[in-house]
């Protein structure tokens, strides 16, 4: 399977190619060059996961096939980093998930960001990104997979600041790329720590369970807590950082900033859940080094999404109420992680978390693009500028409808299966969490459908044209992953991703099945109730809780927290003292030994006249001192 | 001085003589090297000054080491190296010459780094 390696070479030479044509070429070309790459890109996963998951590997379990590997760097004979292609469920579904979201993300752009100034450079930084994320969820090893980390968190950067004469945005892809790149930070400690003891960075080694790689771990702690869970706990604040995990989530929703399909692809279905493919990546490594780590994960993933959750009710920016949706979400797919065992009916929530994350790619893609074609046809985000849209955008509310009714969890669409599964697992794991989940589930519906009812029903607004539906090549995209959210849940997921390679057979759990959908419904009604049409009683329920509205509004003040402590606290304590004894000591010493050489060589500067025979007696008189001290001495 | 002018009259010139020709010469040189504002007369001097060197090659070569030959040998190579040298330095008086119109030594002075003390001082703050 050699051959998988051009679907990482393809995406990097479109960047390169594109990037150093810039605006050489016509914009169209650009723009069809970057696409057919991706198209061929997308067919060469789907036929590496056809495939893939046609040979069954031995006795029916998936096996992790390398197809190509080289060492790249060799320090000691233990520390040598390679670079290569690791095949296995879970990064052959990524593979299929980023191929499918970036070609819709290229073919979309080609009608939303039309003559738009910069389109070639956007299509290189969108094939940069899809060359960094492809190579992500390839890597063998965990420090090739920090490279690509690093890669995915530049491209995201470039990407949001892609209008960079908007201060918000340049203001947004600095504060995204230092959120995560602290993060990443204890990543790389993380790294550190586990590959020191274990004497390995391969993923291979470190997750085939055997226990002689770890026996250097065992017994060695700092303050108490285990080498092993300081290591996993600080590998997951990086994840942590790129999924946007509170406190870390700071960033997505300012990364809003960027172009819409931007959003779509890199802050909806594949950067932001590179955490959860991380978690999920090392899982056996969690589930039997650092348990507690594990289900910290879990309580991690459920209080960001609470918390996002309650503050996506209140948003009035429709992309900023998507933002906070993805990062509830992705709280959803750590919950999974977190609960879950190994193998077999434990590996449930592994398997529902993985599920998730595909399905939630593909509606959440949709949604965003969905938002796209209404801020293209409104030209604007807020909400209130929107309002029975329905008439106006046929298709762009229909596949919008569809992707609100899969992300509520109603049946047939695909959210239903997958958070379904996510809920049964919790719910075995423990009835509280479970039953959080449950009620952030309804959240999730009632947020989305006031979000839809916002744009497309209710009194319409005046606007400074009517309305259109979007151009064909935004269409496009929109029905297909509407068709693959609509089907998206029948595929016999545990069939191909399970923790340990072995199938498993779905069961639907009756009773979360029912509770979640009766939540959901509820939910659904409750905001058709208050959004539909104009009502009173969202303004009077703003003011009942008066505090909490006008917390969530103001996202419950973490950016100011942020604020505060580096402002007040560590720029005024800690920069300002060392900024002052670099201009003042340092500084100072390097100046004053520039002012003594000057002052020297200023007072010494007649001796070069330039006068040959001023020279030559100088010469003289020094030749007959030498001279005489020799005779005389 | 007694052996000098008793060997000076008696047909056979001491070493000393010569070395006196060659140190009048040398220091006539120096002289004319330092104190004549003419670049051509300044050339003339270094030839001075290196014909006294020859003669004081040829001579230590006569008187100390008869039966040897590098002196004369030496003195031949610098005379040769003195014609080389004169030559590049002729050619460049003509083209000081023609850039400045005089051959003053003292009109020379281009080279050096005008005198702006106080721009230098800011450059370095």
């Amino acid at each position: 399977m050699q051959y998988t390696l051009l679907i990482l070479i393809l995406p990097l030479l479109s960047f390169v190619v594109l990037g150093l044509v810039d605006s050489k070429w016509k914009p169209k070309v650009a723009g069809t060059i970057g696409t057919a790459v991706l198209g061929i890109v997308a067919l060469l996963s789907y036929y590496t996961a056809w495939t893939y998951f046609s040979s069954a590997g031995i006795s029916g379990v998936y096996q992790k096939i390398i197809p190509f590997q080289f060492e790249w760097l060799r320090f000691t004979e233990h520390l040598h980093i390679e670079l290569g292609i690791l095949l296995d469920p879970i990064s052959v579904m990524m593979l299929v998930v980023i191929s499918t979201v970036s070609l819709m993300v290229h073919i979309y752009s080609l009608g939303y960001m039309k003559s738009e100034k910069g389109f070639e450079r956007y299509y290189a930084f969108l094939s940069l990104f899809t060359f960094s994320m492809l190579g992500l969820v390839v890597a063998t090893n965990i420090f090739q997979m920090y490279i690509f980390w690093e890669l995915v968190g530049v491209s995201s950067y470039l990407l949001i600041g892609f209008y960079y004469t908007k201060p918000e945005a340049v203001a947004a892809s600095k504060k995204a790329f230092i959120v995560t790149r602290f993060a990443d930070l204890f990543f790389l400690i993380g790294i550190l720590f586990l590959s020191f003891y274990t004497k390995t960075f391969d993923f291979g080694i470190l997750t085939s369970g055997d226990a002689t790689v770890f026996a250097s771990t065992a017994g060695a702690s700092f303050m108490g807590i285990s080498l092993m869970n300081w290591a996993m706990a600080l590998i997951f604040i990086g994840g942590a950082g790129k999924s946007a995990m509170f406190p870390l989530h700071i960033w997505l929703p300012d990364a809003m900033e960027g172009p819409t399909p931007v959003s779509a692809l890199i802050h909806a279905a594949t950067m932001v859940v590179a955490g959860v493919y991380l978690v999920a990546r090392l899982f056996p490594v969690y589930d039997l080094y650092a348990p507690d780590v594990l289900h910290g994960i879990a309580y991690v993933g459920a209080f960001t999404s609470l918390f996002a959750a309650v503050i996506a009710c209140v948003q009035t920016d429709i992309k900023r109420v998507l933002a906070f949706s993805t990062i509830s979400q992705i709280g959803f797919m750590m919950v999974g992680l977190g609960v879950s065992g190994m193998g077999g009916h434990h590996g449930l929530g592994y398997m529902a978390s993985m599920f998730h994350l595909f399905t939630h790619a593909m509606f959440k893609a949709l949604l965003f693009l969905g938002a796209g074609s209404i801020i293209h046809a409104v030209h604007s985000n807020e909400m209130s500028n929107m309002g029975g849209l329905r008439k106006y955008m046929p298709v762009t509310h229909i596949t919008f409808l569809i992707a609100c009714l899969a992300i509520a969890g109603i049946p047939p669409f695909s959210g239903f299966f997958s958070k379904d599964e996510i809920l049964s697992a919790t719910f075995e794991f423990s009835p509280y969490l479970g039953a959080t989940m449950s009620l952030i589930a309804g959240l999730t519906a009632f947020y989305m459908f006031r979000l839809y009812y916002g744009i497309f029903w209710g009194k319409e607004n005046k606007q400074h044209h009517t309305p259109h539906e979007s151009p064909f090549a935004m269409l496009l995209p929109l029905v297909f992953l509407a068709v693959v959210t609509l089907f998206a849940g029948f595929i016999p997921f545990g069939e191909f991703v399970t923790n340990d390679g072995a199938p498993y057979e779905i069961h639907l759990n009756r009773t979360v099945a029912v509770i979640s959908v009766v939540i959901a419904v509820i939910s659904i009604l409750l905001a058709t109730v208050m959004y539909r049409k104009e009502s009173v009683v969202p303004a009077k329920l703003g003011t009942t809780f008066a505090g909490l509205h006008k917390a969530a509004s103001h996202r419950f003040y973490i950016d100011e927290v942020y604020m505060f402590i580096t402002k007040k606290i560590i720029f005024k304590n800690i920069s300002t003292p060392i900024a002052w004894f670099d201009r003042h000591v340092i500084d100072a010493t390097m100046n004053g030994f520039a002012e003594v050489t000057q002052w020297t060589s200023v007072r010494i500067r007649g001796f070069q006249s330039g006068r040959v025979q001023q020279y030559a007696y100088v010469i003289l008189l020094g030749a007959l001192i030498i001279t005489g001290l020799i005779i005389f001495i | 001085m007694g052996d000098l002018f008793t060997n000076f009259f008696s047909g056979i010139i001491p070493m000393e003589a010569y070395i006196a020709v060659s140190l009048v010469m040398f220091f006539s040189g120096i002289y004319g090297f330092i104190s004549r504002k003419s670049l051509l007369m300044i050339l003339i001097s270094i030839e001075l000054i290196l014909n006294s060197i020859d003669i004081n090659f040829a001579v230590f070569n006569r008187y100390l080491y008869p039966e040897q030959m590098e002196g004369f040998f030496f003195a031949l190579f610098t005379i040769a190296v003195s014609a080389c040298e004169t030559a590049v330095a002729i050619a460049i008086v003509i083209n000081i010459y023609r850039n400045l119109n005089n051959v003053e030594v003292d009109s020379l002075n281009e080279l050096q780094e005008p005198d702006e003390a106080s721009e230098n001082t800011e450059v370095l703050k």
